[in-house]
């Protein structure tokens, strides 16, 4: 049984955990949750031995846990699989998995087949076979495959404790199905599983306790058959939350965004419309395009044919700048790696793309910008102690919310956002979802790639479904429903075509 | 202190969710003065005067003052472009062979055309002109900053030695400009400093308070988000990369007029580790997207000082090279477990 006694850790003064106390018992799902920066990494980072409390204790099976030390950490059987999978890059999923695992081989050769073989049988016994092929490359990989190797990999011998932080948020429904069968497979070995997330309804389907922090400190536990969605988020956000999804407005008829039988190497024949004011949600699975087609309108991945027009101009496409000049917007969907400057602070991030407004004579006015990114930065409730702070301190969901703020401030004619709520808590959720209503009721396009069904029923007018590269057909608000979505998003795998 | 953590601890409770900006912690962060990198520099400064002032209060004279000045001013030219350089991401290895190019150029054309200003000019050109090769080389050639002017170290070098035949070229020492230039003095302030002052005070500005500057540093931040947010990442490294050349153009003047004519090789060789040791001494992270000119100009003041103050105490001279060395590791060292970061692996 992990025993959490205790634990305080505050960062450069700030908490961020306050005088934390909780049990998970073998066998137990226990849910972690809290609004963004509420403090749910920084404690299993202190479990996974990353960072060391301020003060208290752990104990796992009436021992002691020394803090601090990965190594000891693992040793003890304690496995974190983190927010932001570590993926080599040039190496295989194979050598990815069983890597600071060299028992597999004989001695001390290494012997490819036999690692890609063991990689096969292990991906089987959990599951995830289908969804991930050993011998692809590392940087070949979507998030949500990074994602699966990262469990794989932690899941080499059955560990004690497994700590999950955010494991569904780059997953799509099949592979999070895999996960919970999996998850739910550890627990009834005995396992004791922490499970972080944001999505309300995976936790009421998998967890059996739920533990609520509030800004780093424990707010309430309740076991999740005596509780009930309501009264969890009110622990988390202090407060009623009524109404995720606002679309009170009604499109404009003038087309504001235009593709034409848009192809690149991944996508082909894309031809769709947005009109001003009008929410489009592009569903479909991992590996279906809408990513790519979202990159490909931004000018970030070249067109092999087609075009793209913004209020019935063509545009030419060479780079995201033109895009941008154009008033396209996008977020893109991995925020570490292609959106963020992680040393530098949120207002330096924040107006990176509206530096050229904010400057006079190439001066950035600095009273001008500091106003805008503060406005902004509020009216998204980003939590940040002042906006000088750098990003990189800043938790995961408030990260996101800063990529949003930069394109908030740019105030594009169409905006792109690739899984805008990915890591993001209820409460910001919600804000999102109405900072979108309202940037389309302002007359702005808005296209949201998402994966999380509900958002994209919730949010969108209409509703572009795509696989394999192309659009397998179009839902209004009225029409959608979860079935209908999923029946075109796997299309030719209901028709058996292909 | 206890005081201040308090503040902010309420600060942080009061407003959960929101940007506490106006909060007593937020006020305080922007009052206290940051123990960085600069703070370091200072303090080390501050011993080394004190010790070597001790010993040999000459060393506060004018006269003195003034040669440290002027011994840092052509390398300390280089060092503020190489931190803008180092800032996108890039190492430019040539610079000291654009300076000997440049300052041959100079002295060359000088003679030839018979008056400085053409001299001048056409150094400026000629250090444009290999910054832009460097720069195209590395953007559309594909080659890693420092191959590409390791490369162009050679050929550079070798240009220079060819057009004056390896030997030094021309005669500027009579003309009234090049004398300025070395000797000249405005406001009791020696030419050469305040050539030096003015282009890093020029680097300081682009970096500090313009888009150009944000935008440099956010692709050695993240080039790939830097190009998603619009930045025009070919032009600016080529830019970068031409201003870098042109800078080393006037540590080419400054060179010819201090030594009197063209110096293909002799009068510029081992500067660019110089400009490196000055600019990490100052605070720039290799991998870019971090530094400041304060933090250069403040390196390159140390080092002066240690060189200078060594010499006066007559500590030979390689022994000097050795308390430069001790000097760069004992700072990057004490940097980088500022950062905080973990003592594991290759440090980033
Ligand atoms: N390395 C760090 N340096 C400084 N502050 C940090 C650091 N890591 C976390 N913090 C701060 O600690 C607080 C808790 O962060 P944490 O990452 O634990 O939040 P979280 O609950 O996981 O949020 P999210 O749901 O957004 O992932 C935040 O205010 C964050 O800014
Ligand atoms: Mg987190």
């Amino acid at each position: 049984m992990l025993r959490l006694r205790g634990l305080s850790k505050s960062f450069a003064g700030l908490p961020a955990l306050r005088d934390v106390s909780i049990d998970c018992n073998p066998g137990e799902v226990l849910a972690l949750m809290g609004e963004n920066g509420a403090g749910k990494s920084t404690l299993l980072k202190i479990l996974a031995g990353e960072h060391v409390p301020d003060s208290g204790t752990v104990e796992l099976d009436n021992e002691p846990l020394p803090l601090g030390s990965p190594t000891k950490a693992r040793r003890a059987g304690i496995r974190i699989i983190s927010q932001e999978p570590e993926i080599i890059r040039d190496v295989s999923v194979a050598e990815n998995i069983f890597v600071g695992n060299v028992s597999t081989g004989g001695g001390r050769r290494f012997d490819r087949k036999r690692l890609t073989a063991a990689a096969h049988e292990h991906l089987r016994r959990l599951g995830l076979d289908g969804l991930l092929q050993p011998e692809a490359r590392g940087q070949d990989l979507s998030p949500a495959q990074r994602q699966l190797v990262e469990i794989a990999r932690a899941l080499v011998d059955t560990p004690k404790v497994l700590a999950l932080d955010e494991p569904t948020s780059s997953l799509t429904d099949r592979e999070a199905d895999a996960l919970f069968t999996l998850v739910r497979q550890l627990r009834d070995s005995g396992v004791a599983v922490i499970y972080v997330s944001h999505r309300m309804a995976e936790i009421f389907q998998l967890a059996d306790r739920i533990a609520v922090l509030r800004d780093g400190a424990l707010v309430g536990e309740r076991s999740t058959a005596a509780t009930a969605e309501h009264e969890v988020v009110r622990l988390m956000v202090g407060r009623d939350l009524s109404g995720m999804f606002v679309r009170e407005h009604a499109a404009d008829e003038r087309v504001v965004l235009t593709l034409e039988d848009v192809t690149t190497d991944d996508v082909s024949g894309i031809s769709l419309q947005v009109r001003a004011g009008e929410v489009v949600g592009l569903a479909g699975l991992v590996g279906a395009g809408r990513s790519e087609l979202a990159r490909a309108v931004f000018g970030d991945v070249p067109l092999r044919a087609g075009r793209v027009l913004v209020d019935g101009q063509p545009i030419e496409l060479r780079s995201p700048r033109d895009a941008i000049n154009a008033g396209i917007g996008l977020a893109p969907e991995e925020r570490k790696a292609d959106a963020l400057l992680l040393e530098r602070s949120v207002r330096d991030n924040a107006s990176l793309a509206v530096l050229d407004r904010l400057s006079r004579f190439r001066f950035v006015r600095r009273g001008a910008e500091r106003e805008l990114v503060e406005g902004l930065a509020t009216r998204l409730r980003v939590r940040t102690p002042s906006i000088e702070h750098e990003v990189r301190k800043l938790s995961g969901g408030n990260q996101q919310k800063t990529v949003l703020v930069r394109w908030l401030a740019r105030k594009p004619k169409v905006l792109i956002l690739d899984e805008p709520t990915r890591g993001v808590d209820v409460g910001a959720k919600a804000e999102i979802y109405a900072t979108i209503d309202a940037l389309a009721a302002e007359g702005v396009a808005v296209l949201v790639v998402s994966s999380e069904l509900p958002e994209v029923l919730g949010l969108s007018d209409r509703i572009v479904v795509m696989q394999n590269g192309r659009i397998t057909g179009e839902l209004t608000r009225g029409e959608a429903t979860e079935e209908r979505v999923l029946a075109l998003a796997m299309a030719d795998h209901l028709t058996g075509a292909s | 202190m206890t005081q201040t953590q308090n503040d902010q601890r309420l600060d942080h409770a009061a407003e959960p969710g929101a940007v506490s900006t106006n909060g007593a912690a937020a006020r305080f962060a922007r009052l206290r003065v940051p123990f960085n990198q600069n703070t370091s520099l200072l303090i080390a400064l501050a011993v080394l005067v004190t010790i070597i002032g001790v010993q040999a209060p000459e060393f506060f004279g004018s006269a003195n003052l003034r040669t440290i000045g002027t011994t840092i001013a052509i390398a300390g030219v280089l060092a503020v472009a190489q931190t803008i350089v180092i800032i996108i991401g890039g190492l430019d290895i040539s610079v000291g062979s654009i300076t000997g190019l440049t300052s041959v150029t100079c002295a060359m054309v000088f003679t030839s055309a018979g008056g400085p200003f053409p001299g001048l000019l056409s150094a400026l050109a000629a250090g444009l002109a290999c910054g832009l090769v460097n720069g195209l080389i590395i953007v559309y050639g594909r080659v890693n900053p420092v191959i590409a002017t390791l490369a162009t170290l050679a050929a550079y070098k070798g240009i220079a030695q060819l057009i004056s035949d390896g030997r030094a070229q021309g005669y500027v020492g009579a003309d009234p400009i090049f004398i300025f230039i070395a000797r000249g003095s405005i406001a009791g302030i020696p030419t050469l400093i305040w050539v030096f002052a003015l282009i890093a005070v020029a680097a300081h500005v682009l970096l500090k308070y313009t888009d150009i500057g944000r935008n440099l540093y956010a692709i050695g931040g993240n080039d790939k988000a830097a190009r998603l947010a619009g930045v025009n990442l070919n032009r600016y490294i080529i830019a970068a990369y031409c201003l870098t050349g042109a800078v080393a153009g006037f540590a080419g003047i400054l060179l010819t007029a201090k030594t009197g004519s063209g110096q293909p090789v002799s009068g510029s060789e081992g500067l660019e580790l110089y400009s490196i040791t000055a600019a990490a001494l100052g605070g720039c992270a290799m991998q870019g997207g971090r530094g400041t000119i304060p933090g250069t100009v403040l390196a390159l003041v140390l080092l002066g000082v240690l060189e200078n103050g060594l010499n006066i105490l007559g500590v030979n001279s390689f022994w000097q090279n050795v308390a430069k060395g001790t000097l760069l590791v004992a700072a990057v060292v004490i940097q980088q477990r500022r950062s905080g970061e973990r003592r594991i692996g290759l440090p980033r």
